[in-house]
């Protein structure tokens, strides 16, 4: 009943050949929770309404204070059951967390307020995480900033990604199709915005590597793909479209004024002002703002870049 | 009056009312120089309900923001505030402090038969602390604008503007507060114990407070270490915690855990220290399992200390540690599942009054038996691995805290309420309340465990449309607390002016705190009580009394 493949009233549709391990032990103790709780209610129900007092002064018909039989029982039963399932519930934890030789591997990177996943051949995407059906992946997280949590419902596997060091997970996805990811570590203000999603493709598809390419999504103009990475990425937490400032400089009317930069002459903002500014960008400080913008490099392929610049020239 | 009073509460019965601790010297300078328990108290109660009451309010904008999906009453940064003050003000200002500094003061000398706690002053220095402290914690959050939730974690704790140093350092004061009050209790169960009042005839409310008093004064120095470690990261640049200086982030989480996890028993501990009183006065029973009851507090006082790693099986901690910890935990568990059985034993048998504290109890019992068990899918790793940071964490932490030691808290508040004032409130509001408390809290947060196992995580802003229902569902819940809570600060408060004067023993109890007046006279006993018998001795039908 709490679970099964397709999901249940408690748990999500099982994603990866690991969630079955876990469903079953969840149902397992899901069963004994509710024995449990029906036969501890159930005794205090039924003494309170057995033994109601029905005059002022009634007394009590027992006084028993010790029994060593019963004492002794719920101490050992509990606890040969709780050993079993700290047992059972280790060999599940090491099916979840430790991966089989030889998996594809992929470089899960959580950034203030994004995921960026990079692939063994150097392709680089964010927001969006493409494997392979029916194939091991392991994923190798860490964190440009604070600590973030990699949390994908359907494989029932979560993973702190922590800034300065390596943690790993695994999973393997059943059959294509696409989960959903969440960072479950409270970073900031956008904590709830750091979305990513896991893209299963079938084996053939995922070799064929059309994935890789970056390109808008289909029936999406350039500027508007522009607009959706100006979201995905992240831009929007520090950069906004409407003229207010925020950590950083507005983009609204930023294309062709000319812009003062600390220490250096005024220039105009054209494509290779606004390249370097999310390659670079530190080469250039804005006047009046503290040089806290990260580097994209590797991050944003090309295709990419001229994408968000078209989105900006249309901020006017 | 009825038959089972104690023979001492026969006796006062009709002894002449005398000036009680509350009229003997009026005037707000007396009260905020007293060195009186009562006092104190009585000053500590109004305090942490004041902080209830504010943690309280933030929780209800905190599902009122959740009604649905983007903003619905605030942004993005004020929610970020509102739940990291809403957790703060609970934790620190109310739960912590809550039983043990108001209702421990107040009773725990009465229950030994003794004149005050033992060092009075240190009680009232305690006092202070606390109100510095609050202070101190309430400026840093409001002026500072702390959005790192209850639990700091670095580095970024360390990264944002907001003052954690100074919120840390709140934290620090207000455990010195619980370190003076936990040395005054320890003391006093040692030293002030009436005559006769031997280790196994102590209340097990006394049992309790003496373990939690243990717990504080172990745990808290663990902090100012955490406190110090972040002040030489800051002012010196020495790298402990921050990834940038060559420091380790995750070293803070097993610095803070390895104070609140055992702080975690710090708050539950009392509760049901009050449980224990509130199930045989109102079963007039012995309490089933004394000797259990009594040194599973302590077990659970040296175990607790020992588990801290399982809020870290996704850290990156390595297997083996969690698996060490995983296992500590259930351990834990074990005394606890011991309490809730020989509770639901004491009720055989007995003759059983659903007063309104006994109502408070019985929502212990089950709520407390709900979080308990789902605790267990917490400390198995294999599950944790899916739920560790979602909602049914907070739910189960929520049945835990609130069906648990804030229903205990409740609890006090109504058995102790005449004796602390006396006066009786209307028990019929107070019966509606109870109810009320009952189906809210469990609308509000059984939704939670159902949220959490499908994947939504904690301390989101916002969600997916997918989840909007049962947040829906959840928040409706609150209003239900909130009209509860209303409802008894107004009954309360108006049996203070109107309420039917409280005899010395109006439960038929028989710990010593009910041998007296209510409200006691300044010294408590004229006479220091020789005591020759339990404090759960009632009489049997049929046997002659
Ligand atoms: C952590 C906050 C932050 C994020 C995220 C961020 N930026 Fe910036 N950005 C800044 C700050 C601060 C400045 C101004 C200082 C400077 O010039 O480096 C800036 C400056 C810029 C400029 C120059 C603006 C001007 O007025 O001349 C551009 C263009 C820019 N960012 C583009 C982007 C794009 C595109 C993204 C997303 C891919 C992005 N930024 C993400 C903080 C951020
Ligand atoms: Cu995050
Ligand atoms: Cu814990």
């Amino acid at each position: 009943m709490a679970s099964g493949s397709e999901g249940g009233f408690w748990l999500p549709p099982q994603g990866s050949t690991a969630a079955g391990g876990v469903d079953g032990l969840f149902d397992f103790i899901y069963w004994l929770n509710v024995f449990f709780f029906v036969l501890i209610t159930g005794a205090v129900v039924y003494f309170v309404m057995k033994y109601k007092r029905k005059s002022d002064d009634q007394l009590a018909t027992s006084q028993v204070g010790h029994n060593t039989l019963m004492e002794a029982t719920w101490t050992f039963v509990p606890l040969i059951l709780v050993i079993v399932i700290f047992a059972w519930g280790f060999r599940t934890y090491l099916n979840l967390t430790v991966a089989p030789e030889g998996a594809y591997q992929v470089k899960v990177t959580g950034q203030k307020w994004s995921w960026n996943f990079t692939h063994p051949d150097g392709t680089v995407n964010t927001g969006e995480l493409h494997v392979p059906a029916n194939r091991p992946v392991k994923l190798l997280l860490s964190s440009r900033d604070v600590i973030h949590s990699f949390f994908v419902p359907d494989f029932r596997i979560k993973q702190d990604a922590v800034p300065g060091r390596y943690t790993t997970a695994w999973f393997q996805a059943k059959a294509a199709g696409e989960h959903q990811v969440f960072c479950t570590e409270y970073c900031g203000k956008d904590h709830s915005a750091m979305l990513a999603k896991v893209l299963v493709l079938s084996e053939e598809e995922f070799d064929a590597g059309k994935w890789k390419v970056s390109k808008p999504p289909e029936g999406m103009s350039v500027a508007d793909w522009g607009g959706d990475l100006y979201n995905k990425v992240g831009c929007k937490a520090c950069h906004s479209v409407d003229g207010s400032k925020l950590v950083g400089p507005s983009f609204k009317g930023l294309f062709g004024r000319e812009e003062k930069i600390q220490g250096q002459d005024p220039v105009m903002v054209d494509e290779n002002y606004l390249r370097e500014s999310i390659m670079d960008p530190q080469a250039k400080i804005v006047e009046g703002f503290a040089p806290a913008m990260p580097s994209y490099k590797g991050q944003l392929d090309d295709a990419k870049i001229d994408a968000i610049i078209e989105y900006i020239k249309t901020l006017k | 009056m009825n038959a089972t009073t104690t023979q001492a509460a026969v006796d006062h019965a009709d002894a002449p009312y005398e000036v009680d601790y509350l009229n003997c010297k009026k005037g707000i300078r007396h009260w905020l120089i007293t060195v009186d328990h009562k006092r104190i108290g009585v000053m500590y109660l109004w305090s942490v309900i004041a902080s209830f009451l504010l943690g309280g309010v933030l929780a209800l904008l905190i599902r009122a923001e959740l009604w649905g999906p983007g903003e619905t009453i605030m942004g993005p940064d004020t929610y970020n505030r509102v739940f990291t003050l809403h957790g703060l003000a609970m934790v620190f200002l109310f739960i912590i402090p809550g039983i043990p500094a108001a209702f421990g003061n107040f009773v725990l000398p009465l229950m030994l038969g003794a004149k005050d706690v033992a060092f009075p002053r240190l009680n009232l220095a305690s006092f202070y602390v606390y109100v510095v402290g609050s202070v101190m914690a309430l400026w840093a959050i409001i002026a500072g604008g702390v959005d790192t939730g209850w639990t700091f974690y670095t580095p970024y704790s360390t990264g944002v503007s907001g003052s954690v140093m100074m919120m840390t350092l709140a934290a620090f004061v207000l455990g010195f507060s619980s370190i003076f009050t936990g040395l005054n209790f320890i003391v006093t169960v040692h030293k002030m114990r009436a005559p006769g009042m031997t280790w196994d005839r102590l209340p097990l409310a006394v049992w309790a407070f003496y373990a939690t008093a243990i717990i504080q004064v172990m745990a808290t120095p663990v902090l100012g270490i955490t406190l110090l470690l972040l002040a030489m990261e800051r002012a010196l640049g020495v790298g402990i915690f921050d990834p940038q200086l060559g420091g380790d982030p995750v070293l803070f989480q097993h610095f803070f855990w390895f104070y609140s996890h055992p702080a975690v028993y710090v708050m539950i501990l009392p509760g049901m220290g009050v449980m224990s009183e509130l199930i045989t006065t109102f079963a007039r029973k012995t309490i089933f399992g004394y000797r259990a009851i009594a040194l599973s507090s302590i077990a659970i006082a040296v175990i607790s200390f020992l588990v801290w790693g399982h809020h870290m099986f996704v850290s990156g901690q390595s297997a083996y540690a969690g698996m060490i910890f995983s296992f500590l935990t259930f351990l834990v568990a074990i005394p606890s599942a011991i309490k809730v059985l020989n509770w639901v034993a004491t009720l055989y048998g007995g003759s059983i009054s659903l007063e309104t504290p006994m109502l408070y109890a019985i929502w212990f019992l089950i709520l407390f038996t709900i979080g308990g068990l789902t605790g267990i899918f917490l400390g198995t790793m294999g599950t944790d691995v899916h739920l560790h940071d979602t909602y049914f964490v907070v739910a189960h932490f929520h049945y835990v805290m609130m069906g648990g030691t804030v229903m205990a808290f409740f609890g006090a508040l109504h058995y102790w309420w005449p004796k602390m004032f006396g006066r009786m409130y209307n028990e019929k509001l107070a019966k509606i309340a109870a109810w009320l408390v009952f189906i809210g809290f469990n609308i509000t947060f059984f939704t939670q465990f159902v949220l959490g196992s499908r994947g939504m995580p904690r301390r989101y802003y916002d969600y997916l449309p997918e989840f909007e229902t049962l947040h829906k569902i959840s928040t409706s819940g609150t209003w239900f607390l909130g009209v509860a809570v209303l409802m008894m600060i107004g009954y309360l408060f108006s049996s203070l002016k109107k309420g039917e004067k409280a005899p010395a023993n109006p439960w038929g109890a028989r710990s010593l705190e009910w041998s007296i007046q209510s409200p006691p006279i300044e010294h408590n006993f004229h006479e220091i009580p020789t005591v020759v018998e339990g404090p759960y001795e009632y009489p049997k039908a049929g046997a002659k009394a």
